[in-house]
This record gives C-alpha cells, sequence and structure tokens, in this order.
C-alpha cells in the first residue's frame, strides 16, 4: 500500500484514539480532506523541483509506535547542549519521554502540546494560535495537522522571560523497521517576552526514519525569539521540517538553520510580518557529504512598511550530496521602506555533488530596497597557497577557509555553548582538529 | 514649478504609441483556422519542396499534442489559435529590383519610422531585408554581400535555392517539439530571414531586418536562420513597431543561431510592438523562442532592448557547447501601463571553459508587471565554467511589480557561478542631487534613468543605439532626455 493510502485508511483509528469531542477535531478531518485531494508533492510542482519524495513513499513506514521505549541518559547525553543548564522536551519514538526531560509551569508553560490540545485551561490560547499560520493548502503542512497529537508548546505570557533555553528532542530508537513521525509544535512569545529554543532529530539505528514536522512559532510586539536548528542526523534518517512564523510589530526573529547530516532534509521556513519595524533573520550553514541532500525552501512576506529581514545561508557541498537553496521575497504594496537581503554562497569540493540556487524576489512596492546575492564557487587557490606557504596543511587550511565561509552565520549565535558545539560538529564533519576554536 | 514623480506618472500613462499608424495595402489573406490543409496551403504558396511540407507538418502533429504553457508570470487571455488567419503577404508582387518599384504608401510608412530604405542605404551601411507581413519585398546590398559569399535572403529563398543549409541546420537549434509555439511556428511559419556567412568571413556592415505586423488579425510567424561557419563574424540588427491595433495580435517567432568553431555572432533586437493603450486594451502577444549554439571557441551575444508587446514571453538562450565557447546577454526591458514582460535567458554550459554573462535591467512603470527569469545551468563536464549574472530592476510609481526568478543549477566542483540582483526606485536623494546643482527633475530622471540602462545599451550596434534611444523615449517619455 502506498504511503498516502496508509496514511489516510489509519487516521480513522487515530481520531478514535484520540477525543473526539476535541475542540482541534474538525481542524484535523479538515487537513485530512486536503491532503487526500493533493496527495504528496511531485518533482512537477515548481517548489519541489529538485527533491524528490518518490522513493519515500514507497517505504512501508509504521505511523503510530507500538510501545514505549526508554532511553539511558548517558546513551544520548552527547546530544544535548549539556553544557549548561536548559529546560529539556524529549520525546522517544514520537512519545514523550518524562525521564529525561525537564519541563516547567512556573510563569511560563514549557510542556507538551498533547497536554494544550486537551487541557481546558489551554482552550482560549489553542483556539487563538492553533493552526492559524502554518498553511492549510499544502499538503504536507495539513498531513500533519490531521494527526497532530503531541510535540512541544511553549507558552511565554506578556513580559516574561524562562530562566533558560529550551532544547525540544526528537530520538528515534528503530523499534520498528520504518518509522514515521509526524511532531508538532507550538510556540508563543507575548508581547515583550523573549525565548530561545533548540530543536534536533536524533535517530539512533539505521532504520528507516521520515520525520514531518511543523513548528507555528508566534511573537508579539517587541518580543524576541532565537530558534535554532541542529540537523546532524543518520544516512537512514529523512525530515520535512514546516516552520511557520508570525511576527507581530517589533519584534525580532532569528531562526538558525544546520544542516549537516540526514538522507534527505527539506526545510521549508516561512515568515510573515504583520506590523512594522519587524526584524526577520534566517541562516543556515549546510555542510553535506556521502549522498546527502538539503533543500532550504525561505520565504519571507512582508505585509506591512518599514520592515527588515536578513538571510544568508552558507552551503558546503562534498561527495555526492546535492543542495537546493530557494528563497523567495515579496513584498506587498503597502509594504514601503522594506529592506529585504538575501544572500546564498555556495562551496561545490567535489565533482559528483551538484547545487541548485533560486533566489526570488516578487516586489509590488517601489520604496523598497532588496538585494539578493548568489554564487557557486570554490576556495581561493591563492588564499590556501598564501596559508601553505606558512605551513598550514592542506587539509587544515582548507577547513579553515571554510570555518572562515561559514562564520558569518555563526556570529549571530547568541548562545556561546551552541556555537562551540557547531563549531565542533563542523571540525568533525571536515575531518580535522584546528587545536583552537573561532 | 518642480516636476514630481505625480506628474511623471501622469504623463506616462497618457503616452499613447505614437508610431501607431495603420498602412492600407491589399493583402492576400488566407481564411482563419489552423488544419493540415492550411499547412499544406502555407508549403504550397511558398512553393516548397516536399522535404519542407513534410516537416511542417509533423510539427504541426507535434503541436496537436502539445497544452499551452502556463508557469510564465502573466495573465492574458489565451487566443484562440483557430481564430487566425495564418497567412498573410502584400500582394504588390513580384519582387522589386530598385526600390522605385516599391509601392510608395509602403516606402511612407518606412519614413515615419524613420528607417526610409535609401537613407539607411545611404547612411549606415546597412543591408536591410525588409519584412512587411510576412514576405520579404526588398532585399538590398545583395551583390556587395554575395561577392564575399555571405547568403543573406528571405528563408523562403533559402529553402529553395539552399535547401542543403537550411535542412541540416533548421530546427538543430530549437527543435519543433522544443516547446507550443515553437512547435506552432514550425508548422506554420510565413517568412523570416536566412543568413549565413561562409569560414573565416568577417561580414562587412551590420544586417537587419525590420519586422512590422501590418494586416488585421494576422499573426506573424517569423523563421530566422543564421549560420555563422567557422571562424566568421556577423552582427544581425532586428527592430520592430507595429500600428495602433484593438485585437490582440499573436507573434510567435523561432530564431535559430548557428555559431561554429571561432565564429562569433551579435544578435540584437529593438522591439517596440503595441503594448496595448493605457486601459491594457489591444497590444501584441510576443512568444519568442531564441537560442543560439555555440561551437568551440564560438561566441554568441545577445542585445535586446524591449519597450512593447502587451505580453513578452522571451527568452534567448545559450547552448555553450564547444570548449572555451563565450555567452553573453544583455537586455533592457520596459514596461509600462497594464504591459508584462517575463524575459531572461538561459545558458547552459555543456563545454570546458565556457563563460557566460548575463545583465538584466527591468524598468516598470504604470501598472505593468516586469518579470526576469534566467537559467544558469553548469553541467558535470563543464570544467572551469564562469558566470556572472546581474539583474537590477527600477520600479516607478506603486503600483507596478518587479519580480526576479533566477535559477542556478550546479554540478561541477570547478564552476564559478556569481548572480546578484536589486531593485530600487529613483531615490529621491539623488533627484534633489541633481537639483541642487540645477538639472530640472525631469532632466534628473532622464539622467539615471539613462544612467540605469547604459551597460545594455552600450552593446547595441551604433545604428541601434539611437533607434534604441528613440524607443525609451517613447516608452518612458518624460523620464529619458
Amino acid at each position: 500500500m502506498e504511503l498516502k493510502e496508509k496514511l489516510i485508511a489509519s487516521f480513522m483509528a487515530f481520531e478514535n484514539e484520540v477525543d473526539l469531542a476535541d475542540p482541534v477535531h474538525e481542524i484535523r478531518s479538515e487537513a485530512l480532506k486536503n491532503f487526500e485531494a493533493k496527495g504528496f508533492p511531485s518533482r512537477k510542482s515548481e517548489a519541489w523541483k529538485y527533491t524528490s519524495l518518490e522513493r519515500l513513499q514507497k517505504v512501508d513506514f509504521s505511523l503510530f509506535p507500538k510501545q514505549d521505549n526508554a532511553l539511558e541518559y548517558k546513551d544520548v547525553k552527547k546530544f544535548f547542549l549539556h553544557e549548561i543548564d536548559t529546560y529539556k522536551i524529549v520525546f522517544i519514538d514520537g512519545v514523550y519521554s518524562s525521564y529525561l526531560s525537564e519541563t516547567t509551569h512556573d510563569g511560563v508553560d514549557i510542556c507538551l502540546m498533547s497536554a494544550a490540545l486537551t487541557k481546558e485551561m489551554y482552550k482560549p490560547i489553542i483556539d487563538v494560535y492553533f493552526n492559524k499560520v502554518a498553511s492549510r493548502e499544502d499538503s504536507l503542512v495539513s498531513l500533519n495537522t490531521a494527526f497532530a497529537k503531541e510535540g512541544a508548546f511553549i507558552y511565554v505570557p506578556k513580559n516574561k522571560v524562562p530562566r533558560k533555553p529550551v532544547e525540544i528532542l526528537h530520538f528515534s530508537t528503530g523499534s520498528e523497521t520504518a518509522q514515521m513521525l509526524q511532531p508538532r509544535n507550538l510556540i508563543i512569545a507575548e508581547e515583550n517576552a523573549e525565548l530561545q529554543v533548540i530543536e534536533r532529530h536524533q535517530s539512533l539505528t539505521d532504520n528507516e526514519i521520515l520525520t514531518n514536522s511543523v513548528t507555528e512559532i508566534f511573537a508579539g510586539r517587541d518580543a524576541i525569539v532565537d530558534y535554532y536548528k541542529v540537523q546532524n542526523d543518520r544516512e537512514s534518517a529523512s525530515l520535512i521540517d514546516n516552520t511557520y512564523i508570525d511576527q507581530k510589530g517589533k519584534s525580532h526573529v532569528s531562526v538558525h538553520t544546520f544542516s549537516f547530516g540526514g538522507k534527505l532534509t527539506r526545510n521549508n521556513l516561512n515568515f510573515f510580518q504583520d506590523g512594522e519595524y519587524i526584524d526577520s533573520t534566517l541562516k543556515g550553514v549546510t555542510l553535506l557529504g556521502e549522498k546527502q541532500h538539503v533543500d532550504h525552501h525561505t520565504l519571507v512576506h512582508h505585509q506591512q512598511p518599514n520592515c527588515e529581514s536578513h538571510q544568508d545561508y552558507k552551503g558546503i557541498f562534498g561527495q555526492r550530496s546535492t543542495g537546493v537553496f530557494n528563497g523567495k521575497i515579496i513584498v506587498d504594496k503597502i509594504a514601503q521602506k522594506t529592506n529585504a537581503f538575501q544572500q546564498n554562497n555556495n562551496l561545490l569540493i567535489s565533482d559528483k555533488a551538484s547545487i541548485n540556487t533560486k533566489p526570488q524576489l516578487e516586489i509590488f512596492a517601489d520604496d523598497v530596497r532588496c538585494s539578493h546575492g548568489c554564487t557557486i564557487g570554490q576556495l581561493d587557490k591563492e588564499a590556501l597557497f598564501y596559508l601553505q606557504a606558512r605551513g598550514i596543511p592542506k587539509k587544515e587550511a582548507s577547513a579553515l577557509m571554510m570555518y572562515a565561509f561559514a562564520n558569518n552565520v555563526l556570529e549571530s549565535v547568541r548562545i556561546k555553548e551552541l556555537k562551540q558545539r557547531i563549531n565542533k560538529l563542523i571540525a568533525k564533519k571536515l575531518g580535522v582538529s584546528l587545536g583552537f576554536e573561532l | 514649478m518642480a516636476y514630481t514623480e505625480e506628474e511623471l506618472k501622469k504623463e506616462l500613462e497618457t503616452k499613447e504609441y505614437e508610431y501607431g499608424f495603420y498602412t492600407d495595402i491589399e493583402s492576400d489573406t488566407f481564411p482563419k483556422g489552423l488544419n493540415e490543409e492550411i499547412v499544406i496551403a502555407i508549403s504550397k504558396k511558398k512553393e516548397e519542396p516536399e522535404w519542407m511540407t513534410a516537416w511542417r507538418l509533423e510539427s504541426f502533429r507535434y503541436w496537436k499534442e502539445m497544452i499551452e504553457p502556463e508557469w510564465a508570470n502573466v495573465k492574458y487571455t489565451k487566443p484562440n489559435f483557430q481564430d487566425i488567419s495564418y497567412y498573410s503577404a502584400p500582394n504588390s508582387k513580384p519582387k522589386y529590383e530598385s526600390l522605385d518599384e516599391v509601392d510608395p504608401e509602403l516606402l511612407d510608412t518606412f519614413k515615419r519610422l524613420g528607417i526610409s530604405l535609401d537613407e539607411q542605404k545611404k547612411l549606415a551601411g546597412v543591408a536591410v531585408d525588409v519584412v512587411m507581413d510576412s514576405v520579404s519585398v526588398a532585399t538590398t546590398f545583395k551583390k556587395t554581400l554575395a561577392e564575399k559569399g555571405i547568403i543573406f535572403c528571405s528563408i523562403s529563398e533559402a529553402i529553395k535555392e539552399h535547401p542543403e543549409l537550411v535542412k541540416k541546420y533548421i530546427g538543430s537549434v530549437v527543435p519543433q517539439k522544443d516547446n507550443f509555439y515553437a512547435a506552432l511556428n514550425s508548422a506554420v511559419f510565413s517568412d523570416g530571414s536566412f543568413c549565413y556567412i561562409p569560414k573565416g568571413v568577417r561580414c562587412p556592415m551590420e544586417l537587419s531586418t525590420y519586422f512590422r505586423i501590418n494586416q488585421a488579425g494576422t499573426g506573424q510567424f517569423e523563421r530566422t536562420l543564421v549560420i555563422a561557419d567557422k571562424g566568421s563574424y556577423v552582427s544581425y540588427l532586428e527592430g520592430c513597431t507595429a500600428p495602433s491595433r484593438d485585437e490582440n495580435q499573436l507573434h510567435a517567432a523561432v530564431v535559430e543561431l548557428i555559431a561554429l568553431d571561432d565564429a562569433e555572432i551579435k544578435y540584437s533586437t529593438v522591439q517596440n510592438w503595441f503594448p496595448g493603450d493605457k486601459e491594457g486594451k489591444g497590444g501584441v502577444y510576443n512568444f519568442v523562442t531564441k537560442r543560439g549554439i555555440c561551437e568551440k571557441n564560438a561566441k554568441i551575444s545577445w542585445t535586446q532592448v524591449e519597450t512593447g508587446s502587451a505580453i513578452t514571453w522571451k527568452y534567448p538562450s545559450c547552448v555553450l557547447k564547444g570548449d572555451n565557447s563565450i555567452g553573453e546577454f544583455y537586455s533592457i526591458a520596459v514596461t509600462n501601463n497594464y504591459q508584462q514582460a517575463d524575459t531572461g535567458t538561459k545558458m547552459i554550459h555543456l563545454g570546458k571553459n565556457t563563460r557566460s554573462t548575463i545583465i538584466s535591467k527591468g524598468i516598470s512603470a504604470g501598472k505593468s508587471q516586469n518579470s526576469y527569469r534566467g537559467l544558469v545551468q553548469i553541467n558535470s563536464r563543464a570544467d572551469n565554467a564562469r558566470n556572472f549574472s546581474q539583474c537590477d530592476s527600477l520600479l516607478m510609481g506603486n503600483e507596478c511589480g518587479a519580480h526576479t526568478f533566477p535559477y542556478i543549477e550546479a554540478k561541477n566542483k570547478s564552476a564559478q557561478v556569481e548572480h546578484e540582483a536589486t531593485t530600487s526606485k529613483i531615490g529621491e536623494d539623488q533627484i534633489f542631487y541633481c537639483n541642487q546643482r540645477g538639472i530640472d527633475t525631469e532632466k534628473a530622471i532622464a539622467l539615471i534613468v539613462n544612467g540605469f540602462s547604459k551597460e545594455v545599451l552600450n552593446k547595441l550596434p551604433m545604428e541601434f543605439a539611437v533607434e534604441a534611444q528613440k524607443l525609451l523615449e517613447i516608452s518612458l517619455e518624460g523620464s529619458v532626455g
């Protein structure tokens, strides 16, 4: 049975399992209908021209975990940002692990989507925010919405700042031969609130994993949200990440995406600016090898005047990896004085690697400053020679240059320990030890 | 007293098509509609050999299977292909030996366009193959060219007289089933130009054709084939203006360029067909397929100034097949009122050390939409390929739109690709700066627009640069001096 049919067939069983009186029941049914009508996107659609989901649809994924799996903290410690204290929301095969997690209700709510969806006290919040910014047209988002049950729920009320950053971790143990996961996160930072989130999907097995994740982020007036996505998964794991961000006036939201692994990774990152003097930052470092594939699809929709957006994506592609960057900026007619900046630089370091990039501007206002730049190139031979002439071996020299290449993006990471961690990951990926940290 | 942008906008809106006039020449026109009989009839009318008729029919069969493309960023009512007459020729035939024999009314038309043949002959040394509603009426300077072995004639003549060349190259760059409009053109093309430059010959003058659509309800299906043999050089000019008309006219041309080893082709276009009135009524639909292929060390350079047409859908492309070949694309696209343009280029790098440059300038005014759509593809065997692209958009007024859709695909690690795009409007500070120095606002805008498009205007041959300026003036009168 193809994946689509299987998903549709299992919806009934899923709906029986959750409460039918659930307020989101209607949203789920509605979403399933959309998915049923549209199915999985094919390469014929412009947005999926360079990324194929053909193969994944043929895999016999198990949709619901059959048993609860436990993990020892010491076994998975390295995947946590253990150098600092954080709130943790941990899922094992899609099921919440209270043992590994650290949640709170002290002034802010850092807890579970399942709780938010079912408890009466959260109903007003769910009514206002759930499925409000996520696309109702996109079939994969609809698929997630239809099966929305578990994930992270973070609610930071007006003027509050959580004591420490929040980590959201999804582990897959491979108890099934192939597992499909559909986490759903809802993150709300109300007026003048602040929040830092680190998200990671990690497979611990060579069994096939497909994650179709949807995250909705709402930033109220003057709110500041920093979101970091660390993607360094195994060759057997694929991730479709859909993130939708709604920003109110004067808010600052930044999303950093570090794509270092996974078989197929698709990042759909969408910003909607719903107020004036908003600042949106989208940054990414992609460092791939083997037969990995990463597709960054970004959208910044400038709907109001006097806003800014900054995009900077760096990609390094080795071996047989393939990369895609599609950055779309829409400036509405009334969004005068918009300042939209987009940059995408790529290094191809293998003959078998390839990169497809499409920066796209759609501008309907005249008093705007929009620019995009995009390059594909190699390391500068002369600079490499310069370093070698000073006794730095070629491998280290080129690693150093790649560091420098990616460093722009790392500069704006505001959690020091995370920055160090990313640096180490880059070094490991490049197979060098520089003996110092940048 | 200050000349404001508001005033400029108003002026632009009320600016009617200046070159809109209609020449009353009786034409020999086919009934409307398209079927195999019509295709055969066109072929017969043109006294074509059998292989050509078969080729046309093959194309027509492909076309029937195809559907109209919808991916372009333009909106329009689709033409009814059965409501078009596919052949029309001025009936003041046969051909003329000298200009005196040409219908005086026709000559008058060209005079009003400022391109009178005799003047051209004397002044610019340009051989003009005038295409008036599809049939070549006058060809000049043929003798001079013949001495060098250069063939420059209408394509129907070439089919009859140089069938071996036509047979070998037609459809070799743009295959019959390449796309919907190319297939249509292959089936029904009425006429066009053919040019062959022999080995090692440098064409002594700029070759040029003026296209005009001049018969109500007839689509124009031009076919151009330019072959530059090894080591030769040619500069080819194409320019067009069309009379005001209420109903939409379809234009689906195909241009094929073949640059053999070490050859160079420079192809320049000035396009100023009727863009529709300020309500967006009427105007020409321009769906063109232009492509060139470069063999070893060859170079193809496309330069275009697009100011006309209600809908433009045009991507002059270069297939850089041979090692060390070079492709260039320089474009200015101006849209005003309700015009829509979706234009750009494709650079396909296949050979080693291939280079390409793309400079595209879009100017949108009124309620128009201007899109740049381009593809740079570096294939896995194209070592050391190099591309530089720059797309700049200038917006005038807040009701127009500028869009860019650049696709970049690299499959070779030694590739170097750069792409830059900016969107801006004429800055208040820039105008203020000029005002301070005693330059009034109108002149200041002219100065800025001129500077904005200079990189492309500079690439036009002298003879054409003047005309291009003229056309920019018409499209953005009040802003270009």
